[in-house]
């Protein structure tokens, strides 16, 4: 074992000549931290002290100091790149479902290739593509869906027979092949070697590094990151980037203040061997086999192989700080299943003989996504980490956009998917930790069909309604902890289980919510809409309407009792957050926004809300039940309920009044329904949930009242071609771009964050539109159901993605939702996307390669509304027009 | 013929049970975490019996095994009465005069015993009445005895032993009114049972061993290694310090005759049992109780059948050889088990299966490399073999069952095998006896931290 820790060793590349940071440490191998003197003392003070010397710091520092910050420390504890990025496979892989992660293996691969010319320091980057095996024909689809992303972005890809595989490397076994996947860009490096050369470029650009250097703590005050305590003093700074691995949980639990950096480590084990009689050719394409769990790559004439076994062992549970990852103990029975499955994929190994089992721990995260962005509770201190073992794959572009991020304010691309906030304080529990992450490490390889959701961790935000939904046949999601129902699988019928339900097809639930949808329209549904983010922000003066003036695009100055949507832009106009606002009085307002905005939109408000004692915003979140009942009859059941005449001249659309529903009083009764179907949501204290609800559903009986979930809202809200933030609308979509000229008061007579990016968009025009496809020949029993990252063909020509889909039973015809731009023929440059060019194109929709023929409308159907309504049309995005 | 893998599971389970002691029954935490237990029949209907109760008037618990021969009658008797008899002998005298008490005065009597029986272990109901006299007897002799002492719990256990032998006998030669009960006590006396019991409470261990079951304990050593250590002697030809004894109970003259084919009298294997008063009374005493016993009882050629040799009864006792042990915290479990486990294992592999078994297989050697030269094939078939040992494991939830599926399936190379546990299972009715015997087995799994805790305070 000594000597291969050796070996390993040696595969770095140590570039005495140009490194800087080479001297000013010893070079002796000792891996202990025994005080050695430290020839180069810290300075005083600098504006970034990163934190962790692998590929995640090392390349954040390179990228900053590339954009022109020069006063940046980075700190390691123990070497540079001598934990996790030591022992990493090296395999950079582009083939990422996430489209955000997919840009990010882009471009690292594109900088790794070039990163020895640039340094001199041999990164052993070799071009050897990569083929993504397929067992089943499940798993093919899901490949054909990669591969048409990955082409529409330029990455050469095809889907091959297994002839071809055998072709591209003959030891595999294809007998139980149905296909694969080729990317012949994808490449090999040394790791270790990748991330010294990013630091050797950082350090010509000034960036100092200190190694045997651990931070104890961040100091924060006032919000604001002020410095960085270590073994070695304290260094003032003005921004902390927390690139610490596994151990970037405890860091940020160290500080006063705790940054909550939802992250957990597995152990991994991989397989080195000796060389083969007739050593691999160091070109031979990686495999991944994610039926069998298994990545096989070529590595020095033998084999590298690892996997992602079914139950992984975690570890530092408890937290247990270690200098570097020593080489953890080899567990060749917990290796076995993964052996196995390596020997049935190459046959001929096994008289190959092994070299070494590594352990090396990986740190996941709670939805297989990494952890990047600023913290919502301390300003300056950035993180970097849960790589979810895809480190080096992301490395590259995601230390660009972390530094974009560090010096525009906001990364050249959306990055919501992968941004901090998106977790709270109630994903930082150890224990949910982990037990997701023995979820998530399995789940790398597991077949990932359309609205798949997590098992574990479940049940930790619930409505008091839960037990009453569940006992009704509720089948629930997950969205940021919280239950919500999906459909109510009607009593005497039996849905497949789990496994069985797992389908790219027709899914199992398709009638029952095809009849939740039909009682919408017809009678009235109730839907449990409690997880819904819920501020409320009030003032003893006007501070509480001036600042939401300026923080809201639409006119916040209304009656009291009115309900306002709009968009919290940000500086160009892109959508931060979107949401409904009532005005409870002249000086406080209810403020509405999706569930997952919870922690994102309060460090949005609270950075940008003046400090003023006399101005409160409150999350009251949990303080409120929210009940939607939706459909043409739920007005009868209202007005019954609370002998208040709830008719539209009483209770116009997108009104609030607070009002007795049965026995309980102050209930907040809206008239928004987010479907564009007539109804209400009401807000409920939730000690009145249950008699409330109990209420409803005794006196919506002869109304034919039944519960509903979320599938039948979705086919709703898309066949009306609403947006939703988080899966339509991000920070890089303006309200111009998805026909919502109607919530932008540009005259509202104020200044408002984004208004700038607006006029400009209003005089020169939008690159993007929200366009709405109804599938033409699409058969919706046979053919393969779209989801949502579809390319969108125009004339032949790809023309963007679509963002979210659903099956609409009142057109009986599937309904997807994507932004259409416009590219130069030529050049590619994007051009102004008009009306016209929406309207004169033949459009398809490609579903895992297959294309569909679509018909696009810039505005929603407007036969669907037969129960033509008075002031509805304002919720009706793009209806009403300027 | 086959069984499938299920259809073996469902013969090897069929009498298996469980039972987890409550941490902290009301009175003290127990040193016992709890028992299984299992019967495989080789016999039809078996003869083997087991028992298992908490003392509910003193402190401890009681298991045992019983192995009947010429019937199962008396197995069953001892395996209903023993521990009554055992309980009432260890009860302070203020609560014997309250049990009579309550009986006299005709108020509820106060639970002696709580037992622990699967469905399929009964108690006859017919003979509960006379049984019961029997014992009230008993202790009303013991609370005229009154000694003032306080009961020594291998006083206790001889003294409950030989009683339960001697009513047994008094039983059948006083006989019944009712004919199914005299022929009932009949068959009980002229058939036998060996015991093999334990009392547990605390860390005082006693074992009482009348017969040839075994009991052993499970040590793990330092390095995690399994050992056995005997909590019993055999009482049968094997041992030679019974043999000794038998010889000194009788004339020189009948030196040779005494131990035939390793048999007492060459006839019974047990050197000591319950009942067989064929072993025991006169033959006058046996004649006359025969020839006015049922007719059943008198077409029974091996009832009627007098040993030869047969000068100076008795040659046969039911007095059990006590072994007292203090748990240490490496003793982590007990068997108690007939002869029949005991014929086809060895106790070290006892140890180590049942051992391996509580822990899991974590114990398991870890596999390392290290400079080796090992090639992938050779790892992948020590893994699959390895995961063939622990999915054996891992298909029994009883250590009971586990260690009958190793007796009977188990190849020369001591793991289990599938086609021989078939084999042996689906044996002819009457041609299983010649292959295998009745298998009885109690694991009693004890509480270390308790244990250590109870060493500490001392």
């Amino acid at each position: 074992v000594a000597r291969m820790f050796l070996r390993l060793l040696s595969d770095i590349q140590w570039r005495a000549a140009h490194s800087k940071w080479r001297r000013m440490t010893s070079s002796q191998r000792s891996t202990s931290t025994t005080a050695e003197p430290h020839p180069v003392s810290l300075p005083a003070q600098a504006q970034v002290v990163i934190c962790g010397g692998g590929i995640m710091g090392t390349s954040v520092a390179y990228h900053l100091s590339k954009m022109g910050w020069k006063d940046i420390v980075l700190l390691e504890q123990g070497r540079l790149a001598a934990g996790t990025t030591r022992f990493c496979a090296g395999i950079v892989s582009t083939a990422r479902p996430v489209s955000i992660e997919l840009k990010m293996a882009h471009y690292s691969n594109k900088l790794y290739q070039q990163l020895e010319q640039e340094t001199g320091v041999q990164t052993g980057y070799m071009k050897t593509g990569s083929i993504s095996l397929a067992q089943t024909q499940d798993r093919l689809i899901s490949l054909k869906r990669i591969a048409s992303s990955l082409n529409v972005m330029g990455i050469p890809c095809e889907i091959i027979s297994p002839k071809k595989v055998v072709q591209l490397h003959p030891l595999i076994n294809i007998h139980d092949l149905v296909g694969a996947m080729y990317v012949p860009e994808d490449a090999l490096v040394s790791s270790a070697n990748v991330s010294l050369a990013l630091a050797t470029a950082a350090s010509w650009n000034g960036v100092q590094i200190h190694e045997r250097t651990s931070v104890s703590h961040v100091t924060v005050q006032k919000g604001r990151v002020t410095g960085v305590e270590t073994d070695r003093g304290r260094i003032q700074c003005e921004y902390f980037v927390n690139c610490a691995g596994q151990w970037a949980y405890e860091l940020g639990h160290s500080g006063e203040e705790p940054v909550h950096i939802p992250l957990h480590a597995c152990e991994h084990f991989y397989l080195l061997t000796h060389p083969l009689k007739e050593p691999l050719s160091s070109s031979l394409p990686t495999v991944v086999d994610p039926d069998g769990r298994i990545y096989i790559r070529n590595w020095q004439g033998g084999i590298l192989s690892g996997g992602f076994e079914k139950n992984p062992k975690p570890l530092f549970t408890e937290g247990r700080n270690q200098l570097e990852i020593q080489n953890l103990q080899e567990d060749w029975d917990h290796f076995g299943p993964l052996l196995s499955a390596l020997l049935r994929r190459m046959p001929d190994l096994e008289a190959l003989q092994i070299m070494q089992l590594v352990n090396c721990p990986e740190s996941f995260t709670p939805d297989m996504r990494c952890i990047m962005g600023e913290s919502p509770t301390a300003r300056g201190y950035f993180v970097l980490a849960g790589m979810n073992s895809a480190g080096i794959s992301y490395g590259g572009g995601a230390g660009k956009y972390l530094a974009e991020w560090m010096v525009n304010g906001y990364p050249s691309e959306n990055v919501w998917p992968l941004d901090l906030k998106r977790f709270g304080t109630l994903q930082s529990s150890r224990t949910f930790l982990r037990h997701r992450v023995m979820e998530v490490m399995p789940l790398m390889c597991d077949l990932k069909v359309p609205r798949w959701d997590f098992q574990t961790g479940r049940q930790l935000r619930t409505s008091p309604l839960y037990d009453r939904l569940d006992a009704q046949g509720a089948r629930w999601m997950e969205k940021h902890g919280f239950e919500r129902v999906k459909y109510f699988v009607p009593p005497g019928k039996d849905l497949l289980d789990l496994d069985h339900s797992k389908t790219f097809y027709k899914p199992d639930w398709f009638d029952i919510v095809g009849s939740e949808v039909k009682c919408c329209k017809e009678a009235v549904c109730v839907i449990d809409m409690s997880s819904f983010t819920k501020f409320e922000i009030s003032s003893t003066g006007d501070q509480a309407l001036e600042s939401l003036q300026y923080l809201f695009s639409n006119d916040l100055d209304v009656p009291v009792g009115h309900v306002v949507h709009t968009g919290m832009l940000n500086e160009k106009g892109g959508y931060e957050n979107d949401c409904s606002i009532a005005r409870l009085s002249k000086r406080s307002f209810f403020m509405i926004s999706p569930t997952d905005q919870q922690v994102h939109c309060w460090a949005w408000l609270r950075k940008r809300l003046p400090d003023d004692s006399n101005l409160v915003m409150e999350d009251v979140t949990w303080k409120y039940t929210a009940l939607n009942l939706i459909g043409p009859r739920a007005v009868d059941v209202l007005s019954e309920l609370s002998y208040a005449p709830m008719t539209a001249e009483h209770f116009p659309s997108l009104f609030c009044k607070e009002m007795s529903v049965g026995y309980a009083n102050g209930i907040r009764v809206m008239s928004i329904t987010h479907t564009g179907e007539p109804g209400f949501v009401l807000y409920i204290p939730i000690e009145y949930a249950l008699h409330v609800y109990n209420e409803v559903m005794n006196m919506g009986q002869k109304y034919g009242i039944r519960n509903a979930g979320y599938y039948a809202l979705r086919s709703l809200r898309i066949e009306k071609f609403f947006a939703f933030w988080g899966q339509d609308l991000d920070a890089f979509t303006t309200p111009m771009e998805c026909g919502r000229e109607f919530q932008v008061k540009l005259e509202k007579g104020m200044q408002f964050l984004g208004q700038e990016a607006l006029l400009e968009q209003k005089q020169n025009g939008v690159y993007k539109r929200f366009t709405m496809f109804i599938l033409e020949d699409h058969d919706t029993d046979m053919d393969l159901w779209p989801w949502w990252g579809e390319p969108i063909f125009r004339n032949g020509r790809y023309v963007g993605k679509t963002t979210s889909s659903a099956y609409s039973y009142t057109l009986k015809r599937h309904v997807c939702l994507g932004f259409v731009h416009h590219f130069d023929e030529k050049t590619g440059e994007e051009l102004v996307v008009t009306t016209d060019f929406i309207n004169q194109g033949e459009y398809e929709i490609d579903i895992a390669g297959q294309r569909f023929q679509a018909k696009a409308k810039l505005y929603p159907f407007s036969s669907l509304f037969t129960q033509r309504r008075r002031k509805d049309e304002a919720e009706l995005s793009g209806y009403q027009r300027e | 013929f086959y069984l499938t893998p299920p259809q073996v599971n469902s013969i090897l389970k069929a009498n298996e049970y469980s039972f987890k002691v409550p941490e902290f029954d009301g009175k003290n935490v127990s040193s016992v975490l709890g028992f299984d237990s299992n019967q495989l029949p080789a016999n039809a209907p078996i003869e083997d019996r087991r028992s298992a109760a908490t003392c509910l008037q003193t402190r401890g618990m009681l298991l045992g095994v019983f192995d009947g021969h010429a019937g199962c009658a008396c197995a069953q008797a001892v395996s209903e009465r023993l521990f009554y008899y055992i309980a009432v002998s260890l009860l302070p005298h203020e609560t014997l005069l309250e049990i009579e008490n309550a009986v006299e005065s005709g108020r509820a009597l106060l639970p002696i015993l709580q037992w622990h029986k699967h469905p399929n272990d009964y108690f006859s109901k017919e003979a509960s009445k006379l049984y019961f006299n029997s014992l009230r007897t008993y202790w009303q002799e013991l609370i005229d005895l009154n000694s003032g002492e306080t009961t020594d719990v291998r006083e206790a256990l001889i003294n409950a032993f030989k009683r339960l032998d001697n009513d047994i006998s008094l039983e059948a030669q006083v006989g019944d009114p009712n004919s199914f009960l005299n022929y009932l006590v009949l068959r009980v006396a002229f058939s036998g049972a060996t015991a093999c019991v334990a009392h547990v409470d605390g860390v005082d261990l006693h074992i009482a061993n009348t017969g040839d079951s075994r009991a052993m304990l499970g040590v793990q050593e330092e390095d995690g290694s399994w050992s056995a250590v005997n909590l019993s002697y055999d009482h049968n030809a094997q041992n030679e310090h019974e043999v000794e004894r038998v010889k000194m109970e009788h004339p020189k003259s009948e030196e040779k005759s005494l131990v035939k084919q390793d048999r007492l009298l060459g006839l019974l294997m047990p050197f000591r049992a319950f009942g067989d008063v064929k072993f025991k009374w006169s033959i006058e005493l046996q004649k006359r109780v025969i020839e006015s016993g049922p007719d059943q009882l008198n077409d029974n050629e091996y009832t009627k059948f007098i040993p030869p040799n047969y000068h100076t009864p008795p040659y046969l006792t039911a007095e059990p050889e006590v072994i007292h042990h203090k748990l240490r915290p490496q003793d982590k479990f007990l068997v108690l088990a007939t002869d029949g486990l005991w014929e086809t294992m060895h106790r070290h592999d006892v140890a180590r299966i049942v051992g391996e078994y509580l822990t899991g297989v974590h114990h398991q050697q870890p596999i390392a490399v290290g400079g080796y030269k090992v090639t992938l094939g050779q790892m992948h078939g020590l893994l699959t073999e390895r995961r063939a040992r622990i999915s054996s494991v891992f298909e029994d939830q009883n250590a009971a069952t586990h260690l009958i599926r190793h007796a009977v399936g188990n190849n020369e190379f001591g793991t289990v095998d599938h086609e021989r546990l078939s084999k042996m299972l689906s044996l002819p009715e009457e041609l299983a006896r010649m292959y295998r015997d009745d298998i009885t087995i109690i694991v009693v799994q004890f509480n270390s931290h308790v244990i250590g805790a109870y060493q500490n305070e001392e």
